[in-house]
């Protein structure tokens, strides 16, 4: 005791440089995060057309105006949150399913687990083919085998439906990461409250709806965050399996910013778009940020 | 019914991962067939396995290309991001100040913002400096993108080893160097292993960074099965053959590595 005392006391002389320890890591991380994101927000008030690189000059707030002028712009807000909001539901509701299916004890259980969350592992260009051609071909794919199967008329997926197949793709992908993580949740489960209320009689409707549902509410609240964020920014599926169409159907945020900036090549354009998709995320990283830095701190002082 | 319970959940689950891994299931059997079995009216379940159009895909010259430049850019980004991130950890698990929480939140923080929100000037940047269509470009990208989970992955880790152990070690008269290299890493292989695994696999599917930053020189192989988004995706064998080794390898990471992915990929925020 009297020895460890002796080196806390004397830790501050034996302190390495932190600051060169860290400062690699956080320059690093500066140069390739944080400038672009600056440079970003300056162009955003450039007109700067690549195509024209001579006629540069500051534009105030022209292309953003440009941008809330263009109804696309409009449209391809709708369209991500649609995408957002669906996915979201989707995963959530499968996810908690699958997750206290697996928490049950059963032959078979840990294969079965690691098949079912193999989706989360495929690459999404690779998710959206197979979904697109194997799958949901019109002609070929196995859907319209099943559909001519069971009588029903065949249905061009990606014409017919396009949001809706993405979502299917998107939620196939992200049930394995949702399920991860109600499955982590479910860890902690309070076994004595449990306990006590089968003693008091509870049914396992009871049990889920006033014991499970409560203690998972933080986990879920997780799952919905982070996946927000990543929704958000949802990209290879769309560029691999509509390319934004038919029309501006599957046109999201990120996908819109992708074509101002290299199928039109209008920078400034592209940037003020950028610095809205930035902060709608930003709204929803913030809740996580404090979230995620409030177990830090508890757990620094803990 | 007590003892029907097991078996009837067997069966939801089996039906449940029978759905979800079926569409793999589907393109593995694709790779596997000849081009007009994998492409007919009919699905075809019954067929005789044959290795062509894994060979016609893998016996393309540029294949082996993109097969390395995944390589280089998973396994480069990783080690440099191993490098850089365990110094970081260290300093903050051992020697935590009073904005150490702080910093660490900053690290996270940059993993969260879309990568829209920097790709227009990163694109012009890399441009100017003639690193489009360049994998040690990429590469580097894929490095920052991938710090701040390797970061948190290593910190939670060093965090729960006792601080004796290092001391010991200083009395006996070791610098940081010794410190880290001799007593941190070697019981840290663990959680080096999975933050590797996680930021492997990670790199391995991108596809926004690939898609806009490579072409043909660069391209890794999420680029190239991408191509098969236009007329070549009705090739179903081949496509199929060509994401075989795109999806395969990771996947099994995936399998081994899927607990520490929970708490890489969520910052500790579900436990």
């Amino acid at each position: 005791m009297a020895l460890t005392n002796v080196l806390r006391r004397r830790k501050p002389f034996l302190a390495p440089p932190t600051f060169w320890l860290l400062s690699p890591a956080v320059v690093f991380l500066v140069l390739w995060t944080q400038v672009p994101l600056v440079l970003t927000l300056y162009y955003s008030f450039q007109r700067f057309v690549l195509v024209n690189p001579d006629l540069r000059g500051f534009v105030g707030f022209g292309n953003y105006l440009s941008l809330v002028t263009d109804p696309a712009f409009w449209v391809s807000l709708e369209r991500t949150l649609v995408l957002v909001l669906s996915s979201l539901g989707v995963t959530l509701v499968f996810g908690l399913a699958l997750g206290l299916l697996f928490f049950q004890r059963f032959p078979g259980r840990a294969w079965m687990r690691t098949l079912a969350i193999s989706p989360f592992f495929v690459m999404p260009v690779v998710s959206a083919l197979i979904w697109k051609n194997m799958l949901m071909h019109p002609v070929y794919g196995l859907l319209s085998w099943l559909f001519r199967a069971l009588g029903l008329p065949p249905v061009d997926w990606l014409a017919q439906y396009p949001m809706l197949s993405i979502v299917a793709m998107v939620a196939w992908q992200w049930i394995p990461f949702a399920t991860l993580l109600v499955l982590t949740g479910l860890q902690s489960l309070p076994w004595d409250v449990l306990e006590a209320a089968r003693i008091d009689g509870a049914n396992p409707a009871q049990e889920f709806r006033y014991i499970v549902l409560p203690h998972l509410a933080r986990t879920l609240s997780v799952v919905a965050m982070l996946e927000s964020i990543f929704f958000l920014s949802l990209f290879a599926e769309i560029y691999t399996a509509t390319s934004g169409g038919p029309g501006l159907a599957t046109t999201t945020l990120p996908y819109l910013i992708f074509l101002k900036a290299f199928a039109e090549y209008r920078i400034g354009v592209a940037a003020a778009g950028a610095i809205f998709a930035v902060i709608l995320a930003n709204l929803v990283a913030l809740f996580l940020l404090r979230f995620i830095g409030r177990n830090l701190r508890a757990e620094a002082i803990g | 019914m007590k003892r029907l319970r097991p078996w009837l959940l067997s069966l939801v689950g089996f039906l449940a991962s029978f759905l979800l891994f079926f569409p793999i299931l589907w393109m593995f059997l694709t790779a596997f067939k000849r081009e007009e079995d994998a492409f007919s009216f009919q699905p075809i379940l019954l067929f005789t396995p044959t290795l062509q159009s894994i060979a016609e895909a893998w016996t393309r010259s540029d294949y082996f290309l993109h097969v390395q430049n995944s390589l280089i850019a998973s396994l480069g980004s990783t080690a440099l991001a191993l490098i850089l991130a365990i110094p970081a950890a260290y300093a903050m698990a051992f020697h935590p100040g009073p904005r150490t929480t702080t910093l660490l939140l900053w690290m996270i923080s940059t993993k969260m913002m879309p990568p829209v929100g920097a790709v227009v000037a990163v694109y012009l940047i890399y441009r100017s400096l003639g690193w489009l269509d360049n994998i040690w470009g990429l590469t580097l990208l894929y490095a920052a993108i991938n710090l701040p989970v390797v970061v948190w992955t290593i910190y939670a880790y060093f965090r729960e080893i006792p601080a004796e152990i290092l001391e010991a070690a200083r009395v006996d008269g070791a610098g940081v160097k010794e410190e880290i290299l001799r007593v941190l890493l070697p019981v840290a292989v663990p959680s080096l292993a999975s933050a590797a695994l996680l930021s492997i696999i990670l790199a391995w599917n991108e596809a926004f960074w690939s898609l806009i930053l490579t072409s043909a020189q660069a391209a890794p192989l999420a680029v190239y099965v991408a191509s098969f988004k236009t007329a070549e995706g009705l090739f179903w064998a081949k496509m199929s053959a060509a994401s075989l080794f795109a999806v395969l390898p990771v996947m099994v990471m995936g399998w081994v590595a899927q607990r520490q992915l929970v708490s890489g990929l969520t910052f500790g925020a579900v436990k």
